[in-house]
């Protein structure tokens, strides 16, 4: 499946803050099978993402199947996740782990407009993997250091950023505050 | 066309003489669209008309220039002219009439594919000797980058023997896939390569060789990166042997148990690898877990925005 016009998508570093203001979908190309993508207010141009927090709720909401809805705490929010039938090995590990517990999803943003007319944005995993408290640290790391990226080459003539800019009003300080509170939160341990 | 035009515009700017692109697009298309020219006799005829238009001497412009020696492993840019010292590592089967022949050349930095156009008539190479590859070209496709042979390219074999590869590159990031064909495999005995349900590609059904294999993606967030872990290094990384593993399939009547504890292991965690570049893929050398202090860099981030976090 790699050969030829394959092109794998980057997973996207993105805190729970971010993530859950973006509502901006967008796909290349009028092709039914091109990608889609979640643009965040940052930029980030996200058609996978890699987050990582503890586990603090979890739910099978399915009616007939199983069907998981996980709550993934960041320092700066939560994230959700819903894991069916399509992805079997992380239903099985939301099924079988008990939180509080740290876990790194790899996954595909997707959105979900209510009758209110919110869009509702969640994951759903390729993995859901638990991992230690020095691996969740150093995403935040990971996450602070390519937010701060983002928001560098917010001003700038990226067409990504130009986007971003322009759909968000995107608020720079607030972000930047965002992630100052993420790394405060490593150091304050 | 806008191809070729764009090659006589670099190669006029590279004498000094800036050509207009769409002077050189109008005269091109009158003679291919409207007079029906065979492009390479309409590109000669455009040239010729340039040249004597700035009273540039034929044989200067077409004098092949010395090109730039440069190592396989910093070729970045698409379209540069440049002179390869290396080796040929492996030929494999061209699948168009047009390429006559089509493999991997490597040299002290890394490995790059190679085309050889038929239309260059060029000297066929032999896998396992040395050339100097002079006036090649460097193409991209997709981020992957190869050079082609063609008709003003050299090939002169060389009496020495060049190391191939022995410069490791390093990636830094979390594995976040760990692909089909991981873990427990079994090959092909005629010809080594991994059989699909049972099945060699090339030889149909046979009884295969157990392996133990890693095919994984890692990913820093900017970039993606493919690593392979051959036998040796997946039993010493993941701490299990070739007959544990075996035994494992054994127990749970299922080869993919040794896939899952892969997994389990691996996806999610930030490792640093290093090993040479073949194509896209890292061959893991060495692979270890990112254990470096976090705490010097979330001090740089901060100090990075102290100002603003100040103000907001």
């Amino acid at each position: 499946m790699a050969e030829g016009g394959y092109f794998r998508e980057v997973a996207h570093r993105v805190f729970a803050a971010e993530f859950n203001e973006s509502t901006l979908q967008a796909r290349d190309g009028e092709d039914q099978y091109a990608p889609q993508y979640l643009l965040t207010p940052t930029g980030a141009k996200c058609n996978r993402v890699f987050v990582m927090g503890t586990l603090t709720e979890k739910e099978d909401v399915g009616t007939d199947a199983q069907f998981w809805r996980g709550r993934i705490v960041d320092p700066t929010g939560a994230f959700t996740v819903y894991a069916g039938q399509y992805q079997p090995e992380a239903a099985a590990v939301l099924a079988k782990t008990v939180p509080p517990e740290f876990i790194a999803v790899v996954g595909k943003p997707s959105t979900y407009e209510t009758k209110e007319g919110h869009i509702v944005t969640s994951i759903r995993p390729e993995y859901i993997q638990v991992v230690d408290a020095d691996t969740r640290d150093r995403w935040v790391v990971d996450a602070a250091k390519l937010t701060f990226a983002r928001l560098d080459k917010l001003r700038g003539a990226e067409p990504d950023a130009v986007k971003a800019r322009e759909f968000y009003s995107t608020n720079e300080a607030q972000y930047r505050d965002m992630v100052v509170q993420a790394l405060e939160s490593l150091r304050a341990q | 066309m806008k191809e070729i035009a764009t090659q006589i515009e670099a190669r006029f700017a590279e004498m000094g003489v800036k050509v207009e692109i769409k002077d050189i697009e109008t005269r091109l298309n009158r003679l291919i669209n409207e007079f029906k020219v065979p492009a390479e006799e309409a590109r000669r005829n455009v040239i010729n008309y340039f040249l004597k238009e700035y009273d540039i001497p034929r044989t200067e412009f077409y004098t092949p220039r010395e090109t730039h020696l440069v190592k396989a492993s910093d070729i970045n840019e698409d379209g540069r002219w440049i002179t390869l010292r290396a080796k040929v590592v492996q030929l494999w089967e061209s699948n168009h009439e047009s390429i006559s022949q089509v493999g991997l050349l490597g040299d002290e930095s890394g490995t790059i594919k190679f085309t050889k156009w038929a239309k260059a008539e060029l000297p066929d190479v032999v896998e396992g000797n040395c050339y100097l590859f002079k006036n090649i070209t460097t193409s991209e496709y997709q981020g992957q980058f190869s050079v082609k042979f063609n008709k003003t390219s050299e090939i002169l074999p060389i009496d020495e023997d060049i190391d191939v590869g022995s410069i490791p590159v390093e990636f830094r990031g979390a594995i976040v896939d760990i692909q089909n064909g991981s873990g427990l495999i079994k090959r092909c005995p005629e010809c080594n390569r991994a059989l699909v349900k049972g099945a060699c590609g090339e030889h149909g059904k046979v009884d295969g060789v157990y392996d133990l294999r890693v095919k994984a993606v890692m990913d820093n967030g900017e970039k993606v990166q493919d690593i392979l872990l051959n036998r040796e290094m997946t039993e010493t990384f993941i701490g299990l042997t070739l007959d544990e593993a075996k035994d494992m399939a054994t127990e749970a009547l299922d080869q993919a148990v040794v896939c899952d504890l892969i997994k389990n292991k691996l996806i999610g965690r930030y490792f640093i690898a290093s090993g040479a570049k073949v194509d896209r893929f890292i061959l893991v050398e060495s692979i270890k877990k990112d254990e470096e202090p976090v705490v010097e860099e979330i001090n740089m981030l901060l100090a990075h925005t102290a100002p603003v976090s100040q103000e907001a």
